[in-house]
């Protein structure tokens, strides 16, 4: 039963998703029959086979859908209100579906109000009609199962019984009938495949008319055959291709080498066969991109009503084909880009009408391939990125100064969009704004090593452009050298390659010992690779490299919106790689992004370009610490800007919350809280999650979407109740008025509001008795004193409380002078958490400082800063820290600590 | 010798067979169900940035093998230019990893009547990657404990062992 309810649920979920795109069509062109055949069809099977599996409240709800389409079909006006409330019960058949796969039984509830008023508009009555086909057709699915053939024409027999008056379906079947004679013999025996797989008679009938049922309604002459292979499957085979591939390179390398060989022939063969057979693997793997598009119809349909704007989707290209894995990965910032256009690049209708253009905006989505990548465009015809508002929010943000601002070109502003916590929606609507970005959207698309630009003309509209690789699994590589290293760059980010000579056009100029090259009227920054990977150039090459200083390689990178130049000693060719894993040891190394071994057998490093970006990036952070040093010894605390989720709740004064304690933000339906023992839960992933007001007597919402920020640790999750979520702003955290209220932390003033700052430990509390307990306290024989360095109010509040109720017994310092004096007056502590930045002596001073003292000599000690380059971490485990710890990684510091004791014990 | 099947306090328990290497002169026994081969380490890339003791990669039958040079794993003196080197491959949480040491034994069974803990005057270096010592007539032999040989944190092993 579960084999069948699985490939059930697979099944409807991909009939629902056509549904779904096909009722959008419908609503605008309510007159084409095709497509209203198409989805009564759908629906009807839907049904069919929820009344065999016994799902009553899945079968009752297509049922009314059914009826209310059939009235449709019979003549009956189309409104959108009638779709609406079928698009609802898509939806609900989606939720019911949802829950069906997690818990194997359909969930309790009535759906009579959905179809009361389906019923409504269909008229009452109608579905007695529908009720005697349905019976008849189930038992006509099963019984004729065994012959797939007389099964599809005696289902749609049956089907045809419903109305008549369309004889004209009766010789599409006999046309389709006589014409399928050649595959129906394939098709029998593909159904014998599947019969032992799914080991149920049901199967092959189901199939069977699935298939009738696409070759009737698309008209098309053969039946596209197909069978479901587990992505596993797949996955281990395209290991194994990818495998042999180099596997045959490196042969084919050391056939190169003999000048007469007896296996020069056989392995051409090989070779020719192993690309097809990659080939053939690969296709596998291919979706055409219209799979990641489909849920896009309905969504801008309902933007489009909730907006009160017109708006038209165009899709072009949606038969490019992409690997299935990077089809998943973009499918997420598909749809947010999308929205966006929608929501944010079209104007009202109104301002649309004022401008002088159609009323209907349109937002273009096409696709296309371009030399081993697809190239991804979402258009809109709407008023285009407006370069002032966005030099605003760059000043507001502290991105650039105007000055800065004044020297940029167009496009260069335009690329601001893709920075964190930049929306330039003034106010945050239901659809975008909400803080995930288009600079998630460019985090997500350069992860897969792909690119995200934009051009936008004011006034006529703005175009994203992506481009990504069609596979994640083989790449080419860029085989560079250095220092008598090889390395591999993706050939994805290189832009040009450009050699660099004393007296030639291109050569290297020093500014204050940086390196720079002009490249095309352009001043492009250069790292030399040998001296980003500390690698040691060998002594008399560097004699050779006093009078050859010019003589090298620049290759030029492009990360994002980022140029540069890598300085390389020689380029060698391209060569395809398959990207292997490094082992754990290796992984910490930003720089690398995998290894793999080259046709040759050497093994060799895989540049990463986004790690070469941040090094260099990393190095001027570098630049900015030492100047945060300089300041704290003047007495000035560093400026750290920390990102705080804004948000109203019980009350109209802005709340704010330090941005990484918040593990996501959702949006949950009121109806699906539920009330027990006195307190509000929701089914959350699976587990109840206890939700928390942050008032004692909170207006409960009636109906519509709750937002909720959800916080969670290994074990636990909680979601508090918001009003609404307002901003994402990056800000100094100032806590200014310590607050005596439970769950306050204190005031700050944030984005030039005075904002009260939550203490998220307060509602854990309220939340979990048990939350406070160790999660693992096999340590914690007796309480382990442990010693809070911290300069800021805010952290000493936040931490202090979430450690002492990990089980420490928690004694706070506010500088590294007072810790010092509890030392002087004779404390003793089993650990030590400290801050690195801090006014007067710092974290590394005070490290050493207690590495130096007898008493405290033994005392592990652990770092805890915002400003975690290498170089930092490099410094404070020379200073004798054991560990580094990220500021806001509450988990790491009570896992870092738990460490610590088990070391102790031990130890001891 | 009997077989014996206890070793409680051990990583190893029920096993007592070890494959015997040298470091230095310094004898050093593998539990023997950890190794998987034992090979000569032919064309190491380096990796630059990695940690001190990584010798590199290199390619064992079309794996991607890293190699960690025990003698500066271990403090010890570099190995004299052309001076014999072994490899033994160890496998991890489906990683490939490869020792380099000096020379490769025999293997040894034996019983944990002769096993102790880590001498408590044993240099820090040692500590971190040993499980205890055989005492062997004429010599010692030192136990490596694989997890704590391939642990990240060199500085804080979190590995609790030998009580």
């Amino acid at each position: 039963m579960d084999d069948l309810l699985g490939e059930f649920l697979t099944e409807t979920a991909e009939s629902l998703d056509v549904v779904d795109v096909e009722l959008v069509k419908f609503e605008q062109e309510p007159n084409n029959a095709g497509i209203l055949d198409n989805i009564f069809r759908l629906v009807h099977t839907i049904k069919g086979t929820c009344g065999f599996l016994g799902l009553p409240r899945l079968e009752s709800l297509a049922h009314a859908a059914e009826t209310l389409m059939g009235k449709y079909r019979d003549g009956v006006p189309v409104t959108p209100e009638g779709v609406s409330v079928i698009l609802e019960t898509i939806d609900r058949l989606k939720e019911i579906l949802e829950e069906l796969g997690e818990t194997s039984a359909e969930p309790a509830g009535s759906d009579d109000d959905l179809i009361a008023q389906l019923d409504q508009f269909s008229g009452i009555g109608g579905g007695e009609q529908e009720e005697a086909p349905v019976a008849a057709d189930a038992p006509a699915e099963t019984a004729a199962a065994p012959e797939a053939a007389p099964a599809e024409s005696e289902m749609q027999i049956v089907e045809r019984e419903l109305k008549p008056g369309e004889v004209s379906l009766d010789d599409l079947e006999k046309a389709f009938q006589e014409t399928s004679g050649p595959e129906e013999v394939a098709a029998d025996g593909n159904d014998a495949e599947t019969v032992p797989a799914a080991q149920d008679k049901k199967e092959p009938a189901k199939e069977a008319a699935a298939d009738g049922a696409k070759a009737k309604g698309g008209k098309e002459g053969g039946v596209k055959q197909s069978i479901r292979v587990n992505v596993d499957t797949l996955e281990q085979l395209m290991t194994m291709v990818s495998e042999l591939v180099l596997t045959r390179n490196q042969l084919l390398e050391m056939v190169r080498r003999l000048d007469d060989s007896e296996f020069k022939v056989p392995l051409q063969r090989l070779s020719t066969v192993t690309a097809e057979l990659q080939d053939g693997v690969m296709k596998t793997r291919m979706q055409p991109i219209g799979n990641a598009w489909q849920k896009l119809p309905r969504i801008i349909r309902d933007l489009s009503n909730e907006l009160g704007k017109k708006i038209d989707l165009q899709m072009k290209g949606a038969e490019t084909e992409l690997d299935r894995q990077i089809l998943e990965l973009v499918k997420d910032p598909l749809t947010h880009m999308v929205r966006n256009s929608a929501d944010h690049g079209l104007e009202i209708t109104e301002d649309r009408i004022k401008a002088g253009k159609s009323e209907v905006g349109t937002v273009t989505l096409s696709a296309y391939h371009e030399g081993g990548h697809i190239i991804i465009l979402v258009a809109d015809d709407g008023k285009g990125l407006d370069a002032d508002k966005i030099k605003e929010k760059v000043i507001d943000n502290g991105l650039a100064t105007q000055a800065e601002l004044d020297k940029m070109t167009e496009a260069q502003i335009h690329k601001y969009i893709f920075k964190a916590g930049f929306s330039t929606a003034t106010k945050v609507t239901n659809v975008s704004g909400r803080g995930v970005g288009m600079d998630v959207v460019r985090t997500n698309i350069e992860l897969i090593g792909g690119i995200v630009d934009v051009t936008s003309v004011q006034g006529q509209g703005s175009t994203f452009t992506i481009k990504i690789p069609l596979t994640l699994a083989i790449v080419s590589a860029l085989i560079v050298e250095s220092c008598g290293q090889r390395f591999a760059i993706p050939q994805l980010s290189v832009v040009e390659l450009v050699r660099t000579h004393e007296n030639a056009e291109h050569r290297i100029e020093m500014i204050n010992d940086t390196p720079v090259l002009r490249l095309r009227n352009k001043l492009l920054p250069l790292i030399k690779m040998s001296q980003l990977l500390g690698l040691k150039v060998v002594e008399p090459e560097e004699e050779k490299a006093d009078s050859d200083d010019q003589n090298f390689f620049v290759v030029v990178i492009q990360v994002g919106a980022q140029y540069f130049g890598v300085v390389v000693d020689s380029v060698f060719d391209t060569e395809e790689i398959v990207v292997k894993p490094m082992s754990t040891m290796l992984r910490d190394i930003p720089l690398f992004s995998g290894n793999t071994i080259l046709g040759d057998g050497s093994v060799i490093m895989i540049i990463d370009p986004n790690g070469i970006a941040q090094a260099a990036a990393a190095s001027d952070a570098n630049q900015s610490v030492s100047e945060a040093e300089e300041q704290q010894e003047h007495g000035v605390a560093a400026d750290e800007k920390t990102p705080m989720l804004i948000f109203r709740s019980g009350s109209d004064e802005p709340k704010a919350v330090p941005l990484s304690l918040v593990t996501r933000l959702e949006e949950l339906d009121v109806t699906t809280i539920e009330r027990s023992d006195g307190q509000d839960l929701v089914q959350y992933r699976g587990t109840l999650m206890p939700l928390v007001h942050m008032i004692d007597n909170p207006n409960r919402k009636e109906e519509g979407a709750q937002p909720i920020l959800v916080f969670a640790d290994e074990r636990h999750s909680m979601g508090l109740v918001v009003d609404e979520i307002d901003d994402i702003v990056e800000d100094r955290l100032n806590v200014e008025f310590a607050s005596q209220k439970p769950g306050v932390i204190g005031s700050a003033v944030i984005k030039g509001m005075a904002t009260e700052v939550i203490d998220i430990g307060h509602y854990i509390e309220k939340a979990f008795s048990d939350w406070s307990e160790p999660g693992d306290s096999s340590y914690m024989a007796g309480k382990t004193r442990l010693l809070l360095v911290d300069d800021s109010a805010f952290f000493r509040n936040m931490l202090a409380p979430l450690l002492s109720s990990a089980g420490y017994e928690v004694t706070i310092a506010d500088s590294a002078l007072s810790a010092l004096e509890l030392r002087d007056s004779g404390a003793d502590f089993d650990v030590i958490v400290s801050d690195i930045e801090m006014p007067g002596m710092d974290g590394i001073a005070f490290a050493e400082t207690v590495r130096d003292d007898p008493n405290w000599q033994k005392t592990p000690i652990i770092a805890l800063s915002s400003h975690s380059t290498p170089q930092v971490i490099e410094r404070s485990r020379q200073a004798g820290f054991i560990d580094f710890i990220g500021k806001f990684d509450r988990q790491g510091l009570i896992e870092s600590l738990k460490d610590c004791s088990s070391h102790m014990g031990a130890a001891a | 010798m009997t077989k014996t099947t206890a070793s409680s306090d051990t990583a190893e328990a029920g096993t007592d067979e070890y494959i015997t290497v040298t470091i230095a002169d310094q004898l050093f026994g593998l539990p023997i169900l950890e190794v998987q081969d034992v090979f000569m380490p032919e064309t190491v890339t380096v990796v630059p940035l990695a940690s001190n003791d990584v010798a590199g990669v290199l390619n064992l039958r079309g794996r991607i093998v890293t190699a960690i040079d025990m003698r500066k794993r271990l403090g010890l003196e570099p190995r004299e230019a052309g001076a014999p080197q072994m490899a033994v491959g160890i496998e991890h949480k489906g990683e490939s990893y490869g020792l380099i040491i000096d020379q490769v034994g025999e293997v040894h069974r034996l019983s944990d009547e002769t096993f102790e803990p880590n001498p408590a005057n044993l240099d820090p270096r040692w500590t971190t990657v040993s499980a205890g010592v055989h005492r062997l007539e004429g010599s010692l032999m030192v136990i490596f404990d694989v997890n704590k040989v391939l642990g990240l944190d060199t500085e804080n092993p979190v590995v609790n062992v030998a009580a």
